[in-house]
């Protein structure tokens, strides 16, 4: 009797689960409060939008389930528990900060449930801490940086001071732009790593810059300190003589506009603006205007292609957790930042780099895009992982 | 080491800009501790406030404008802040005081993010106060040079009402012994209602004044109350003099400590708050008697 009853729960299981296959639970794990909840809600925001534009293109469909990780690592971890274990979801989506990160990841590798990394930049993540279970969507801190530095060598500049907030990912944008500028043949006059998140005041640090003999001054700064940094590096009229590069979030589309005219003639590079020209980025700055009331950011993108890259998956026939990991490794498509894929050495995002200044417009400040600089995979950095398996 | 005398000049006014910040942001709360024994926390909130209040003022007339009524904004939340805590907390010791006001940070934040959402706002400077000055053989941005005068004024203005008016002498004879200034016929409460109200209006003038330099975040309020408590310790809570002397302090130890020892410069603030406390708990300027 006990027997027959556990055969039929199994058989129901079973049943159920099969009934279910198109239906994919998404949980969204995101900052929707404390300093990184902007960025949340614009992730959310690129997130919606690409299930809205790409969800017609598969069969399955799509179930949200959010959760507030309030860039506490302890809190993300237990949302992710409960999203892994109580809401019982198929993939997990989203993670702003690479701490949350850092505390979610043997969770999840553990688990073998996929996740789509939409912002957390730390190299680590897919480098000696990478999993099959974990990709990402958005960029690596030295992805970005690292073109830079050649591209700043052949626009002439020699002598380049920086300036980058003291924690993790300051110091690996810095690095590795570091190692591309000397390597082309520049020379790093000074360096400077500033308290994160306790600089109010710039002035020390940009009066030492100045007096260093520098062509230039190269810094990573995003969010308040971004605008901090940028108005008071023009009040103190340093621009003329000592032109501000920058990695892209120092003038990000999501805030520029608050830095208003000191944010003129600073030039960055990103891996996404909205003036990118092409028919995919069109179709998403359209949509999200329409949606939101304004240009998207970086961080939209990247909520975007999370999307776009979890319907990718499904189009290839996943329907459940360990076939999405799979799948999701072998994903590719052209989105509003270019031809994207993903490095299956690394589960790392592979995209072109964009360098931009911030120009005036009637309607406010823009970006002009300068250059587009090729693809690069990052190096493997201690990843070991299993092939792609089909 | 640099052997330009431009450039040290450049930080001492770095340093003093900084100090006057400080100095406008903690004097509000000296007063109200040292005339009330009222631990305000949430003063750091206010500030926040005051910064948001002068970005929404001042997107609709201009700088000036959000000059002068942010603070007066920010006095009448303290007004009401005052009729529905602080009244009743009065009596009710440290302990509780620290409790309630702490709450009252997050309370606030969350209240700014509902009002005026979580992307940054900001403040664009008035034409006259935009570009640089020539001060003493260097330039010097027009707006920090403001800052500087601006809080020497207040400081100015808080030193006369203090030492040479009746109010001052009133305020003073309620600080020395509150029972006995009732007994002479002074309205104890009042006063202590009004200086609390002007002590909300500094916090505010200090988030207008900072607004421009920075950006108006919700964060902007934790952020700042860690080196404003800093300055009090350092300073010794009481009367303005002290509140100045710890704002100095604390400016230039950061500044010249991020530009002679930048590894050190997060810590060495912190190895002088516990110096003081270790040699003199008091603070380096303690109240006589």
């Amino acid at each position: 009797m006990k027997t027959t009853t556990l055969a039929a729960l199994g058989l129901a299981t079973t049943i159920a689960t099969t009934a279910t296959a198109e239906d994919i639970r998404v949980g969204l794990l995101l900052p929707y409060s404390g300093v990184y909840a902007a960025l949340g809600n614009e992730i959310d925001a690129g997130f919606e939008l690409g299930l809205e534009q790409f969800g017609s293109e598969t069969d399955a469909t799509f179930e949200i389930v959010r959760e507030d990780t309030e860039v506490k690592p302890p809190v993300a971890l237990g949302k992710a528990k409960k999203l892994i274990l109580q809401e019982n979801v198929d993939v997990i989506a989203g993670i702003v900060s690479s701490g949350v990160l850092g505390a979610v990841r043997d969770m999840v590798h553990g688990a073998a449930v996929p996740l789509i990394v939409a912002n957390a930049g730390n190299d680590g993540a897919t480098g000696a801490d990478c999993s099959p279970f974990i990709t990402r969507m958005s960029f690596s801190n030295g992805q970005v940086n690292r073109p830079m530095g050649t591209w700043m060598y052949e626009q002439g500049v020699r002598k380049v001071y920086t300036l980058a907030p003291d924690y993790a990912a300051g110091r690996q944008m810095i690095d590795a732009f570091e190692a591309t500028f000397t390597a082309a043949g520049g020379e790093i006059v000074g360096q400077d790593f500033t308290p994160f998140q306790k600089t109010q005041d710039f002035g020390p640090y940009l009066t030492h810059a100045k007096s260093s003999g520098a062509d230039a001054v190269y810094v990573f700064y995003a969010g308040g300190e971004a605008i901090s940094f940028v108005k008071q590096y023009d009040s103190f009229g340093l621009k003329p003589e000592l032109p501000l590069y920058g990695s892209g979030f120092l003038t990000s589309s999501l805030y520029v506009n608050a830095q208003g005219p000191a944010a003129e003639g600073v030039i960055a590079v990103s891996h996404y603006v909205p003036t990118i020209e092409n028919d995919a980025n069109a179709k998403f700055v359209d949509g999200f205007t329409a949606n939101v009331g304004r240009a998207p950011s970086e961080f939209a993108v990247q909520g975007y292609d999370a999307a776009r890259a979890l319907i990718e998956a499904t189009k290839a026939g996943a329907t459940d957790r360990a076939s999405l990991a799979n799948a999701l490794r072998q994903v590719t498509f052209d989105g509003p930042r270019g031809t994207l894929s993903i490095d299956p050495a690394t589960n790392n995002i592979v995209q072109p780099i964009y360098t931009y200044e911030t120009v005036a417009r009637a309607d406010g400040l823009t970006q002009k895009v300068l250059a587009q600089l090729p693809s690069e995979a990052d190096p493997a950095n201690g990843c070991v992982m299993d092939p792609v398996s089909n | 080491m640099i052997t330009d005398l431009g450039f040290w000049t450049l930080q001492a006014l770095n340093a003093l800009q900084l100090s006057m910040l400080l100095f406008l942001l903690s004097v509000g709360l000296t007063v109200i501790f040292g005339l009330m024994h009222f631990v305000n926390l949430a003063h750091g909130a206010l500030y926040a406030l005051g910064a948001y209040f002068a970005a929404s003022v001042a997107a609709m007339w201009g700088y000036w404008a959000a000059l002068l009524l942010a603070p007066v904004a920010v006095a009448g939340v303290g007004v009401l802040l005052y009729s529905g805590f602080i009244q009743r907390m009065r009596k009710s010791g440290p302990m509780a005081q620290v409790l309630v006001t702490f709450g009252l940070i997050f309370v606030l934040l969350d209240m700014t993010r509902i009002v005026w959402g979580d992307l940054p706002l900001a403040i664009e400077v008035p034409a006259m106060l935009g570009g640089r000055l020539a001060v003493l053989g260097v330039e010097y941005p027009t707006y920090r040079v403001f800052i500087i005068v601006l809080g020497l004024v207040v400081l100015g203005g808080l030193a006369f009402v203090l030492g040479r008016t009746q109010i001052g002498a009133m305020i003073r004879a309620g600080v020395d012994n509150d029972e006995m200034a009732a007994c002479l016929g002074i309205n104890v409460e009042r006063l202590f209602f009004c200086v609390f109200c002007v002590g909300c209006a500094l916090a505010g003038l200090a988030g207008v004044v900072a607004a421009p330099l920075l950006s108006v975040s919700p964060d902007m309020s934790l952020q700042i109350l860690i080196p404003t408590l800093i300055v009090i310790v350092i300073g010794g809570l009481c009367l303005l003099q002290r509140g100045v002397a710890g704002a100095l302090l604390f400016g230039f130890v950061q500044t010249f400590g991020a530009v002679l020892a930048p590894q050190l410069s997060s810590v060495l603030i912190y190895a002088l708050l516990a110096a003081v406390l270790v040699i003199k708990p008091v603070g380096l300027f303690p109240a006589k008697g």
